[in-house]
């Protein structure tokens, strides 16, 4: 196990990252390693927190959003990602932002050989559909990535999306 | 024709009605006969019609309506992309946005890729569906002496509502909208002011 309290605090560095951004809106198909960014999420009075069904109606709800002014981000797993593949035509073709972060499965020590197939394919199925992909592997580079991040999607505005690694969330909090 | 008695209302005379209701209301359409039908009563700069995306108009309303909670949101759709979309429908349910109205034209069929029916041929009731993901003000509609009330709760009413509106399957002139998504984007934002 990962000794917690010498780690940066890496959900909390993205909260402040959607607040710098005013990222308002966040939707989400949860996952464990997104446990801690949406309880900060849920106690934030000004951030509405949006439970999806299946991922690709956050890409649709997003776009939406930004339509009306208000910007957001969209939390998943990697599995999640494979959901969101047609719909991401969207963002691009209309020149839309887009801040994904997603929370890889299937790629560092996965006990569950069903997360593999999705997990190795999430980089090169958002690159397809013309997403700039970012990666954070160590929990002291997260805030700094996602704000990156954060600046090419709203700024583009376009798809961007950044991969926080299964080695950085630990790979052994899920294993049974 | 008993396609016409057992299905009186014509999806562009129910659109006509919708847009016409309230001049400042914010649309979504899904893609296909109903983005031809909105842009058949007058394309409009805060009207979004999609080109594709199947499956994404609700959400995209439903995004609209927390973006601008003082405006009237409106999505108008077809039953084929409701279907696809209706995962949705539990999002619209569980955050229930007081400024959102959807509309579903529900001519039991895809209309866009040769006419072959859909799920709601088959028994599918998507007011059903709303009502039970808990959009409460869920209803179908089947002729002319509900359109009024429909309309007013959609387009100028005071609280979320679904309403499925049963029309014929007819051919119609294509009408169609810009599309550039870039340019539906700008002059939409424009219009709105953010």
């Amino acid at each position: 196990m990962k000794n917690k309290t010498s780690e940066p605090d890496w959900p909390a560095n993205i909260w402040d990252v959607l607040k710098k951004w005013d990222a308002r809106l966040v939707a989400h198909v949860p996952d464990a390693g997104h446990k801690r960014l949406l309880e900060l999420c849920e106690q934030d009075k000004a951030i509405t927190v949006a439970p999806l069904a299946t991922e690709e109606d956050g890409v649709a709800l997003l776009a939406g959003a930004w339509l009306g002014g208000m910007r957001g981000a969209l939390l998943v797993q990697s599995s999640g990602v494979g959901n969101c593949i047609n719909m991401l035509g969207l963002p691009r073709l209309c020149r839309l932002p887009l801040l994904m972060l997603v929370t890889m499965r299937g790629e560092w020590g996965e006990f569950n050989p069903w997360q593999v197939p999705m997990g190795q394919a999430v980089a090169p199925t958002l690159e397809a559909m013309g997403s700039l992909v970012f990666r954070a592997e160590r929990a002291e580079d997260v805030g700094a990535t996602v704000d990156a991040a954060a600046r090419m999607a709203f700024e583009g505005p376009q798809p961007v999306a950044v991969l926080l690694a299964q080695r950085m969330i630990g790979a052994k909090a899920f294993a049974k | 024709m008993t396609d016409a008695r057992k299905f009186p209302l014509r999806r562009r005379e129910v659109v006509r009605h919708l847009i016409a209701a309230r001049e400042d209301l914010l649309v979504v359409t899904g893609l296909g006969s109903a983005a031809w039908d909105v842009t058949a009563s007058g394309d409009r700069d805060l009207t979004f019609p999609l080109w594709g995306a199947m499956g994404g108009a609700v959400s995209m309303a439903l995004g609209l309506a927390l973006a601008q909670p003082k405006r009237r949101v409106l999505a108008i759709t077809g039953d084929g992309e409701m279907l696809m979309g209706m995962t949705a429908l539990t999002t619209i349910g569980a955050l229930r946005p007081a400024n959102l109205g959807i509309a579903v034209l529900d001519n039991e069929h895809y209309g866009e890729t040769g006419g072959q029916r859909t799920n709601t041929a088959r028994g599918t009731d998507i007011a059903a569906l709303a009502k039970a993901c808990g959009i409460a003000d869920a209803t179908t509609i089947r002729d002319d002496k509900q359109m009024p009330r429909a309309i007013a709760v959609l387009s100028n009413g005071k609280g979320l509502a679904l309403r499925v509106f049963k029309v014929r399957m007819e051919e119609l002139p294509l009408v169609l909208p810009p599309k550039d998504g870039a340019l539906l984007r700008d002059r939409f934002r424009r219009a709105l002011g953010v």
